[in-house]
């Protein structure tokens, strides 16, 4: 058993930045130069996306060509399964994304093989069982509150779905050597029909906003959304949420910010408050500059990604940080 | 016409919490149980079809889980489902998200409903895995992060709306019976109404064991999962520097931040 797979994950064509990441993840988890590290294109015309994954640390690209334009998790699962089979690698990185949340866990439940999902840190490590050095991957645990180190005792082949902008991309070009692989013949029994992109009537475009005030469940009720749009226009801040408020209908779904909202990306002071940084929120600011987290809860999992933590009543320090913006103050 | 929901009796962390003596989980005292927020949705949307149909429907909820699983599955009695049902041994202990999801598809087999809703993942442990495994298992169709979905009990075929990163949808048609993850905001959860809720607390759940439904101790438990947990800790911190002192005071900081970033332009 030896090898690394990466699953390259692409969306209309295009290749998603995660496949990348994940190389950059096969670099941290490899145990030599033995271990080749092979990016798998499963595509209707996988030999397009090859110039963009010829980066530094792939060994090999293996291409592997479906019928399906779109997304079809079966197609993926059954060329994914065989192609394990033919190899046996010690490892697959898939990217803990939507689409690997269609198949992932089909393809490791099927083939018995390890697996654990949003591992955000992999590596071999001895073990006490065997002697042998075994892998370890770490994941988040309530609500990220812990971390999870989990193994795979007598597994061959492990299958990890890994977060994304965990691992920096890979510099530099390589010149991999390409291999075609045949995938068995599918009946996928779901078919693409269509993309529609959502657009909910509001005109704040929230990645050009240079400084966001993002209110959580933490405020409560719907009757206390007014006084945080009056204290954001206040401080001169565009008013964003965490997903609860938008699905909630409290602010359009433009204001979400997060993994199936917008991202902050022009941003650089993000104030959070009664938001509990969920992975999905932090995937849209965890990169702002200046992050500051008002929680009640001192173990609430923003504070881990915020530049400054107040824990308090946001209520309260609402109200106190009005006083320092009104007219004349 | 039958659809089955799967729910989860998850778990929180109080405050102040400390880990188990071996190391492996919190210890069971700090932890606050609550219903799994994505299967307030996978019920109100097996609810909703129910609702719709022109014959009748059965909501039928199933939990894998100890005695405290109850109260999750009385909830969903509570909102409306017909019937509930747990699952439980000793041996399903330390299972993973595939060992509980062997068991979810022994009870669908059992049942044999139309479709089988999950939630796209739980709020405990976020393994996004359990839904797509139950199909595996079963061999059924399956899809993840359902935020729009068009059903009607009997069909062979439905027709739903995954979201994508990025809010963007993506339509597909998929055969039944299918296994579907439901996403948050797909619509809005009832709550129950106090009768109901003292309703709900008479009606008798079910509770099948590992050998009514024909499973084997070792393909549940730890020797049934695809990952065993080795350590549970507290990580680190991070670089938050804490902003101490009265509200007052926080606020005068906060402000301060405030100013220093956008230029003073207050
Ligand atoms: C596929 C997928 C995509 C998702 N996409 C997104 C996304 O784009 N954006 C997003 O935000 N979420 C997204 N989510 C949901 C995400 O997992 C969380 O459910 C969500 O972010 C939680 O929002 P929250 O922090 O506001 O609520 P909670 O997690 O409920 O946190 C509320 C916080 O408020 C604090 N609080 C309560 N009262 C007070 C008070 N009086 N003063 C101070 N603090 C208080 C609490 O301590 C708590 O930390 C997605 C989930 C999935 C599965």
């Amino acid at each position: 058993m030896s090898g690394i797979l990466v699953i390259a994950e692409h969306r209309r064509g295009e290749l998603r930045a995660a496949a990348l990441e994940l190389v950059s993840a096969a670099q941290a988890a490899k145990r030599g130069a033995a271990d080749k590290v092979a990016v798998v294109l499963i595509a209707d015309k996988p030999e397009r996306l090859m110039p963009h994954v010829s980066v530094g640390g792939v060994d090999e690209i293996v291409t592997v060509k479906i019928s399906a334009h779109d997304f079809d998790p079966d197609a993926l699962e059954s060329a994914v399964g065989a192609l394990i089979a033919a190899r046996k690698p010690s490892l697959v990185l898939i990217p803990h994304s939507i689409d690997s949340f269609g198949y992932a866990a089909a393809l490791a439940a099927k083939g018995g093989f390890g697996f654990a999902t949003d591992v955000f840190k992999l590596g071999y490590e001895g073990s006490e069982d065997s002697g042998q050095a075994g892998l370890v991957a770490t994941r988040g645990g309530y609500g990220q509150k812990v971390n999870v180190e989990v193994d795979f005792p007598g597994k061959d082949t492990i299958v990890l779905a890994v977060r994304a902008n965990t691992f920096k991309p890979p510099e530099g070009v390589s010149s991999p050597t390409v291999t075609e692989f045949t995938a068995p013949p599918v009946r996928s029994r779901l078919s693409s029909r269509s993309f529609i992109e959502v657009s909910s009537g509001d005109d704040v475009d929230m990645t050009a906003a240079e400084f966001i005030l993002s209110i959580g469940r933490g405020i409560g009720e719907q009757a206390n959304v007014e006084r945080f749009q009056e204290l954001a226009a206040a401080v001169g801040a565009t008013l964003g949420c965490s997903r609860p408020i938008a699905d909630a209908g409290w602010l359009p779904k433009s204001r979400q910010v997060g993994q199936s909202g917008k991202t902050a990306s022009a941003c650089k002071l993000y104030v959070a408050m009664g938001i509990s940084g969920a992975i999905q929120h932090l995937a849209g600011m965890k990169h702002v500059a200046t992050i500051v987290a008002v929680n009640a809860d001192a173990g609430a999992s923003i504070f881990s990604v915020a530049r400054y933590g107040i824990v308090g009543d946001l209520f309260e320090i609402a109200d106190a940080l009005r006083t320092h913006f009104e007219p004349g103050s | 016409m039958k659809l089955l929901v799967a729910v989860k009796q998850v778990a929180a962390l109080d405050e102040d919490f400390e880990i188990r003596a071996d190391g492996r989980d919190v210890e069971a005292d700090f932890l606050i149980r609550d219903v799994n927020e994505w299967d307030d949705y996978s019920l109100e949307e097996a609810l909703k079809i129910k609702e719709a149909a022109a014959s009748p429907v059965e909501v039928v909820a199933v939990s894998v889980g100890p005695e405290d699983a109850d109260e999750a599955l009385r909830k969903c009695l509570a909102k409306g489902a017909d019937r509930a049902i747990r699952v439980w041994d000793e041996a399903i202990e330390g299972s993973d998200s595939i060992a509980i999801a062997r068991v979810l598809a022994a009870v669908a087999r059992k049942e044999s409903p139309q479709m089988l809703f999950a939630g796209v993942q739980s709020s405990d442990h976020a393994f996004a895995s359990t839904g797509v495994a139950t199909a595996a298992f079963l061999d059924w169709p399956h899809a993840a992060v359902v935020a729009n979905l068009t059903y009607t009990p009997g069909g062979d075929t439905a027709v739903f709306r995954r979201e994508l990163e990025g809010g963007v949808l993506h339509e597909m048609q998929i055969e039944c019976p299918a296994v579907l993850t439901i996403q948050l905001g797909i619509n809005t959860p009832r709550y129950a109404s106090l009768r109901s809720i003292k309703q709900a607390a008479a009606k008798p759940i079910e509770v099948l064991s590992l050998q009514d439904l024909g499973i084997a101790a070792p393909d549940v438990g730890e020797s049934g999962s695809l990952s065993r947990v080795r350590r549970m800790y507290i990580p680190d911190k991070g670089r938050a520097e804490m902003i101490e002192g009265d509200v007052e005071e926080q606020a005068a900081r906060l402000a301060q931040i405030i100013k220093d970033a956008i230029g003073g332009a207050a």
